[in-house]
């Protein structure tokens, strides 16, 4: 299994996949840190059979709020992507399914922002999800890893 | 009397966030304006008042794309400042990590930006559907450039190797030449690129342009060389501000940039092979000939093989310099702050990227100015698109409207680089 964190650790709750990621290291589990780039994530999933990313969502919920999704419901999602490349995490998945390398299982966990300013910390309520999700995950990830 | 408007509001497959407006009266452009509002980005600010060995790290946050170019153009200028030479293999070394840039840059450009637009797709995704095999190229070039970056930079994003001096950690020989398989397989990729890219249909539009770029006697350029043009401008770094002009306009977040005197000029590929196509390696010279491209190239839609063809000059260029790699004696050079002021330019992906410091004798940074590529071609982005959209008159609006974005994207262009940009809008009144 393959953990993947995505975002801007910089801009206020964007950094929530790489908290997360940063998080379960210090759990003990292996978690790979990118910036969300749609073409740096097919290559990170490439090859894998059961794959979980963790980014930061905007769909007007509150802030913290948690989703989850399978990537093959995700493909059906128009573009939602905040990333300033316009190829991020929903564009990488409808890639992957043209090129046939979705990894078998592709979870995504979506943590709602209330705030993406440069240079803000995470809002409180984001840092408690990312300490749920990490928790989460680390339950999901403990027997797989080994 | 008929008229219409183009209106982009956000213009897609750009870095950063921007609006093009484009107003008809009839078969006449009325106005033009490529309207930047990505929020200004005050990075000349944030260094004041910071420590010279800081300005590569902080500048590479400039840009996610080429960070790269922002570190070599800030560790230049300051070099300039404080008299440092590097040593020879740490120049190797970062010809090596800009070419794993413009591997990764214009691998994305070429295929998953621009390639849509010349093929009729909405974006990439569409277009990999019928066009498999040639995304799956695209994903494994732009990896070996990644690859690249990541074994020099010690990350994929923002790296942070480069010092003022060189570098903080430099290769070994072994991790090298590991790279040198897939470099290979690389160039056979960009020869594979120049050809598919040839075969795209290209609007019969042509400009006389103001080429601007740096030229080197030996080298196609990177980071050295005079600051020239095909209108006789040939100067050193040093005297760029008082030959380059930077002013707002009320509709953009980013600057507008001209030659004194003369106005719009064209920085970027285009530039870059028109004036400097005879330093090329023979492989990228070959590839050039053999898709009829020769400087001048005046047609800005062509810059996607021309990309193709610096792509090849790329990849030649790390294999070359993987084979020949020893090890800098001296990683760095270190030296003391003093009262000083130091200029650079250095060819970002995109085109010329100057910086210019002023440091206190403690070696603060007391004033910096940087100049991105993108700013620099702004204005001759909206000059393209006045004469552009004028033969674009009959065309259905929708049609229109997709030509003239695709005309901003012969730029590659990077908005958040440039503000300090890509909505599209036509009227027609």
């Amino acid at each position: 299994m393959r953990i993947i964190g995505c975002g801007n650790r910089d801009r206020g709750d964007d950094g929530a996949g790489i908290l997360v990621a940063e998080r379960l290291r210090s759990l003990g589990v292996e978690a790979d840190i990118r910036s969300g780039e749609g073409l740096e994530l097919l290559e990170a999933w490439r090859g894998i059979e059961d794959c979980i990313v963790v980014d930061a969502v905007s769909t007007g919920a509150p802030a913290g709020t948690i989703r989850t999704w399978e990537a093959h419901d995700l493909s059906q999602f128009p573009s939602a992507s905040l990333s300033t490349h316009g190829f991020g995490v929903a564009e990488a998945i409808r890639l992957a399914i043209v090129l046939g390398c979705l990894p078998r299982r592709l979870r995504i966990y979506g943590i709602e922002g209330g705030r993406f300013d440069p240079g803000v910390d995470p809002t409180p309520e984001v840092s408690r999800a990312i300490e749920q999700v990490a928790g989460e995950i680390a339950r999901v990830a403990g027997g797989t890893q080994r | 009397m008929t008229g219409r408007t183009i209106r982009v509001d956000t213009l897609a497959r750009v870095e950063g966030e921007g609006e093009l407006f484009i107003k008809m009266a009839g078969d006449r452009v009325a106005d033009v304006k490529l309207r930047i509002y990505e929020p200004p980005r005050l990075f000349e600010a944030f260094l004041r008042g910071r420590h010279f060995s800081e300005a590569p790290d902080i500048t590479a946050r400039i840009c996610g794309i080429c960070p790269i170019a922002y570190q070599m153009s800030a560790a230049h200028a300051i070099e300039r400042a404080l008299g440092i030479r590097v040593d020879p293999a740490v120049r190797l070394l970062r010809r090596l990590f800009y070419s794993g840039e413009w591997i990764e840059s214009h691998t994305l450009h070429i295929y998953m930006l621009h390639a849509p637009d010349f093929l009729g797709y909405p974006d990439a995704i569409a277009m990999a559907r019928d066009h498999r095999a040639v995304v799956e190229r695209a994903l494994r070039l732009k990896k070996i450039g990644n690859h690249i970056v990541t074994l020099l930079g010690g990350r994929e994003i923002h790296p942070i190797s480069t010092a003022v001096g060189g570098f903080y950690k430099t290769p070994a020989r072994s991790q090298l030449r590991e790279l040198s398989e897939d470099l290979k397989w690389a160039l056979d990729a960009s020869l594979e690129t120049v050809r598919w890219t040839c075969t795209l249909d290209f609007p019969d539009f042509e400009q006389d342009y103001e080429f601007v770029a740096l030229r080197h006697p030996d080298e196609y350029p990177f980071n050295e060389g005079r600051l020239v043009s095909n209108r006789g401008l040939d100067i050193d770094a040093a005297e760029y501000e008082d030959h380059f002009i930077e002013s707002h306009v009320k509709h953009s977040n980013a600057l507008h940039s001209v030659v004194r005197g003369r106005g719009s000029y064209l920085v970027g590929p285009l530039a870059r092979f028109s004036l400097n196509s005879d330093k090329l390696p023979e492989v990228a010279r070959q590839a050039a000939r053999d898709a009829r491209l020769h400087p001048p190239v005046k047609n800005p839609f062509r810059g996607i093989e021309v990309r193709a063809v610096e792509l090849v000059f790329a990849c030649a260029e790390a294999l070359r310099i993987i084979e020949a790699y020893e090890p800098p004696g001296v990683p760095r050079v270190e030296a003391p702050g003093r009262a000083s002021v130091g200029q650079a330019i250095t060819e970002a992906p995109r085109g010329i990227l100057y910086h210019r410091y002023a440091l206190s004798e403690k070696g603060l940074i007391l004033a910096a100015k940087i100049v991105a590529p993108t700013s620099q071609n702004l204005k001759r982005i909206e000059d393209d698109l006045r004469e552009y959209a004028a033969h674009l008159v009959a065309w259905p609006l929708d049609d229109a409207t997709w030509k003239c974005e695709q005309a901003v994207r012969n730029y590659d262009p990077c908005i958040s680089c440039a503000t300090h940009f890509l909505k599209l809008n036509i009227q027609r009144s």
